[in-house]
């Protein structure tokens, strides 16, 4: 684990594990929820610290996790220059962050599960930045909306928070739906999904056919994560998250992630003309009504919220220009305005922890109460305003230069310089309103609360970045500038431009637009402060209301679905049967019509009239069984059995002895359950239908009849057809070699089941076993219909002869029922225990096996509760068949994992010969215990259904329901 | 023996499909039984039809497929035969119980 790849992997997990054991700790442990966090938070940013060599020359770490190396998907963890410098503020923010939140959530908020849902958020932001291939970014791209989705709702009892939630997460989710289409196109394009792959064919992938449709899925998910113009909707609303999560997803990470995709891919998708129109003008329209609406804001974070859109859009015009000094200005921006944005959110949250509004009407002269935290925001605020000598000064200089560039030389082109300037002046009206309104002014008048400098440690997260901000924009060539350096050139190549990262360039064009953009913003400022102050809403744009359109189409959508339900879907379940049958007889159908019905030339066996004679009876068993299910259901159950009998002969006749043996033993319990379950059936007396049947039913009968005709002509030809064609080659021939020499037994069918497939059957018989405890569950609550509550009929006649006679109780009759058959019967009982246990041992060479002997040892029991009554058998013999299965479960298990001892995978079957005194030499292979516990199992499940069932009928009726039975006989 | 299989496996899947189409539980569990002889059928005889040729091998060295039944398509339909009969046993318990709350044996759960 010490090494870099061990250390990236370590690094990505941290946060995961964190959120894991933060999930499952009290809510009131506040405490140790933030200390783990903020431990597993410092730990992951000093290892991406320590990292920073790794990645330094554009060298790049890749840790790659075989996964599924057949469709060329690996889990692969990739550092370079960009996703250090991201992930450094996503620790970093995210360290901050945690600070800040122990001070900020209140005693009544369930603190742990918030550093739960805020580590999984940092942890899928990490892996976001860290993927190395394109499946895996969009997999923790989808995983960030989710975790964004639990942090914006996190106060769930707040409506507001909900809706802002779900509206979040239907937008950003259907980003990245379009997103991971767009890099599906991409793969297919390259022929990889590997990130290193991708970003060596920019000139494959621009000049494929489907550049164009990978780019706006690409784009539609980049948008909608980062809120640009017309997706910027969702952004304003999640402001109704805790403070911290806003700091945190609307500063450094989830917003970011859109921009961070787009730089990713820069290399390969800018530089064309549908990028440049496409990304440049949404940034460019989101920058500007991004800062227009912000200047309107009259809540705290909502101001932030726009001005975050504005920002988002000018890196993405940035990007969109195309230009590699542009998209240096982008990555820098991105980083600087990570930096004061959280800090400006932390410094907004302050003022409402202290004074309880967000309001900036009511907000005034807060300069007296807290000057630390009011300086801090003061700086930030001016960083975002780009004034000089601080971070976003810097990234906005190169954004007017690059605006002052030639591009495509279109209208926008000629247009962006005026427009940049005028963005900057909306950028420093709203920082100027911001600040002025909240700390300068008169004494604030009717706030909630008194307000109070921060505690110390709440402040800190806001003085280290602020910092940081006047560090950057005083020093930047020495303290961020290696490091954007490493990111630039690993995003850019040998494309890097020259660029200078000084703060003083002389008198340029750049600079004359920034001092007119300040002195405009301030002018402006002082002519309408007051009246700003009375405004609802940004002008001009106050019609254009994403959330209206959002939630008309979301009613549009539902109301749709709903209407195609009522229209085409039904509850019932003929419909729904019919529907199914005919789709599958059409699927059937389909080949045929284009390649035509032909019969093969297979010399097929020679038919013998035993065998046609037999399936004769076999037909009419199961047409009689159609025929008499509805009104005797006995006879149906019976002609069943004989359908049953059939198919067993069949399997035995053409050389399948095992299928043969195994369907007698399940036709029998299947039998003996379904008349087990005949007495709680309503009686059926033929139906008379008085002035003949109605046409509807004759109908609807009809159509049956005629898609179950079609069905079995269908499958009569399919089956024929099939059955006179030689077979192909299949992996039946591996079976039958192997079967002896690797796996020692000489019954090949057993042995696929127990050691070439065993993982199935292991499998199967957990069905099995999960079906039983189903059934068990079930009846437990199980409550008869009043009709079939009483004793039945033949039990009532019986108790009344007995009553009749004299010298005889109630129950005799029943006790001599079947007197000399129940001796034989139980006398039989060891000894179909023992043909069990010899159908058991002899069935990895013979037919037998485990499955048939479990079912013929549930046999033996049925036998014996039949014979001698429940009760009977019960006072004697305590059959506890879920123990059965659980130690079967447990022998299958326990013997697959002994392959585990000898350096083997699960389930590796061991074989030899033991000699035995007396018996002689016995095969003994270790798959013979597997069997051991397919047998318990089947013992176990088909016990606990049977006797389940049979429980019923001793079963005392609840008293509620006797009490009613009474009531309505009174009445009758 | 082919065709008598084929028009055999034909009437049980016409059978079975004609029941699961009526309204009663019961016809319904019967249908579901009938349409699983015929499909284990079908799948048994995907491996085609061989008589006395179990697939029993000879104890020694790699035995030659071409003498031996399909085991393949058997261990599948053993499979099968036993899931089959949990399913059965499944439905019979859940339709009796539906029989128990609702008061009727429609497979709907009213006599609609």
């Amino acid at each position: 684990m010490t090494s870099p790849e061990g250390l990236l992997l370590a690094m990505l997990i941290l946060p995961f594990l964190g959120s894991l054991t933060a999930a499952f700790l009290k809510p009131a442990a506040r405490t140790p929820a933030w200390a783990l966090t903020w431990a597993a938070t410092l730990i992951a940013l000093g290892i991406a610290a320590y990292l920073y060599p790794a990645v330094e020359g554009r060298a790049v770490l890749r840790n790659e996790i075989e996964w599924l190396p057949s469709l060329g998907l690996n889990f692969l963890l990739r550092l370079d220059g960009l996703s250090w410098i991201f992930s450094i503020l996503v620790l970093g923010i995210g360290a901050l962050v945690t600070l800040y939140a122990r001070y900020y959530m209140s005693p009544e908020d369930p603190v742990p599960r918030f550093f739960a849902y805020l580590m999984a958020f940092m942890g899928s932001m990490l892996g976001l930045v860290l993927s190395g291939n394109l499946i895996q970014l969009a997999f923790f791209w989808e995983l960030t909306s989710l975790f964004s989705f639990l942090l914006i709702g996190y106060w769930h009892h707040n409506q507001s928070a909900r809706d802002a939630a779900r509206m979040a997460l239907i937008a950003t989710a259907a980003g990245g739906l379009c997103l991971l289409l767009g890099v599906l196109l991409i793969g297919k394009i390259v022929g990889s999904y590997d990130l290193d792959r991708v970003l060596a064919s920019g000139d494959l992938i621009q000049s494929s056919d489907l550049y164009l449709p990978a780019l706006i899925l690409i784009l539609l998910g980049a948008f909608t994560k980062s809120a640009q113009f017309p997706f910027h909707f969702w952004l304003p609303h999640a402001m109704a998250a805790p403070t911290p999560v806003s700091a945190y997803l609307h500063s450094a990470t989830m917003v970011k992630a859109g921009v961070f995709v787009l730089i990713r891919l820069w290399p390969v998708l800018a530089g064309t003309d549908a990028w440049y129109f496409i990304v440049s003008t949404t940034g460019l329209l989101t920058l500007l009504i991004g800062a227009w609406a912000a200047i309107f804001q009259q809540d705290l974070k909502g101001l932030l919220a726009y001005s975050t859109i504005s920002h988002l859009g000018l890196i993405t015009l940035l990007l969109g220009l195309g230009s590699p000094l542009a998209a240096v200005a982008a990555i820098f921006h991105a980083v600087n305005h990570a930096t004061f944005k959280a800090s400006l959110f932390m410094a907004a949250g302050i003022i409402d922890h202290e004074t309880g509004t967000r309001d900036l009407r009511s907000l005034s002269g807060l300069y007296r109460f807290m000057p630390i935290t009011a300086t801090l925001a003061m700086v930030a605020a001016a960083a975002m305003a780009g004034v000089p000598l601080l971070n976003g000064f810097l990234s906005k200089e190169m954004f007017l230069s690059a605006s002052l560039a030639e591009h495509s030389g279109t209208i926008i082109d000629q247009a962006l310089p005026a427009l940049a300037t005028l963005a900057s002046a909306f950028a420093v009206l709203y920082s100027l309103r911001f600040i002025h309104q909240t700390f300068f002014g008169p004494a604030p008048q009717g706030l909630p609360r008194i307000p109070g400098e921060a505690p110390h440690w709440m402040r800190v997260p806001i003085e280290i970045l602020v910092v940081a901000c006047l560090l950057v924009g005083i020093l930047p060539a020495m303290t961020i500038g290696p490091y954007l350096a490493t990111a630039v050139h690993s995003v850019l190549g040998d494309a890097t431009p020259a660029y200078s990262l000084a703060v003083w360039h002389g008198f340029n064009p750049p600079l004359f637009m920034s001092i007119a953009a300040l002195g405009l913003g301030t002018g402006a400022y002082l002519l309408f402060r007051k009246t700003l102050n009375r405004q609802d809403g940004a002008p001009l744009i106050r019609r254009l209301k994403g959330r209206k359109i959002f939630e008309a189409s979301l009613a549009a959508i539902v109301d749709t679905a709903r209407a195609l339900e009522r229209l085409l879907g039904t509850r019932r379940l003929q419909p729904q049967l019919r529907l199914l049958v005919v789709v599958a007889l059409l699927a059937g159908l389909l080949p045929f019509t284009r390649l035509g019905y032909g019969l093969g030339d297979h010399q097929g066996t020679v038919v013998d009239p035993g065998f046609a004679v037999v399936w004769m009876i076999g037909g009419a068993c199961a047409i009689g069984a159609a025929w008499l299910a509805k009104y005797h259901r006995l006879a149906a159950l019976i002609l069943t059995g004989g359908a049953g009998l059939v198919c067993c002969i069949t399997f035995l006749w053409l050389s399948a002895p095992d299928l043969a043996l195994t369907q007698l033993l399940v036709e029998t319990v299947t039998t003996v359950l379904l008349l087990l379950g005949l007495r709680w059936l309503p009686i059926r007396a033929e139906e008379v239908w008085p002035g003949g049947r109605a046409a509807s039913v004759t109908l609807r009968r009809a159509i049956d009849l005629t898609i179950a005709v079609a069905a079995g002509l269908g499958m009569t030809l399919i089956a024929y057809a099939v059955m006179t064609r030689p077979l192909p080659g299949s992996v039946s021939r591996f079976f039958v070699e192997r079967a002896y020499p690797e796996g020692g037994g000489t019954n090949v069918v057993n042995v696929i089941l127990v050691d070439f497939r065993a993982f199935d059957t292991l499998g199967e018989v957990t069905v099995l076993a999960i079906v039983a405890l189903t059934v068990f569950a079930l009846l437990r609550r199980f409550r008869p219909a009043q009709e079939s509550v009483g004793a039945p009929a033949q039990q009532r006649v019986q108790n009344a002869i007995d009553e009749a006679r004299e010298g005889r109780q109630v129950g005799d009759t029943l006790k001599d029922y079947l007197l000399i058959p129940r001796v034989i019967m139980e006398w039989l009982f060891p000894v179909i225990m023992v043909f069990a246990i010899y159908l058991w041992i002899r069935g990895h060479d013979m037919p037998g096996g485990g499955f048939a002997a479990g079912i013929t040892l549930s046999i033996a029991l049925i036998v014996l509760y039949m014979a001698s009554g429940t009760r009977r058998v019960e006072a004697r013999l305590r059959v506890q068949p879920a123990r059965w299965i659980g130690f079967g479960l447990l022998l299958a298990l326990l013997t697959g994992m002994g392959a585990w001892l000898f350096g083997h995978p699960f389930l590796t079957s061991y074989f030899g010969y033991l000699d035995l005194p007396i018996v002689g030499k016995v095969p003994a292979a270790s798959a013979l215990l597997f069997d051991l516990g397919v047998f318990l199992i089947v013992v176990g499940a088909t016990a606990l259904i049977l006797i389940a069932i049979a429980h019923q009928s001793i079963r005392r009726p609840s008293a509620s329901i006797l009490r009613q039975q009474a009531l309505e006989q009174g009445e009758g | 023996m082919e065709l008598v299989l084929a028009l055999g496996i034909g009437i049980l899947t016409g059978s079975g499909v004609w029941l699961i189409l009526r309204p009663r539980t019961f016809q319904v569990i019967i249908g579901l039984s009938l349409l699983s002889y015929a499909v284990n059928l079908f799948i048994y005889a995907m491996g085609r039809l061989r008589v006395d040729a179990p697939a029993i091998v000879e104890r020694g060295g790699a035995a030659d497929p071409a003498q031996y039944a399909d085991p393949l398509p058997q261990a599948l339909v053993l499979t099968a035969i036993v899931i089959s009969f949990a399913m059965t046993a499944l439905l019979l318990v859940v339709l009796l119980a539906a029989r128990g709350l609702t008061g009727t044996d429609h497979v709907d759960g009213d006599e609609g």
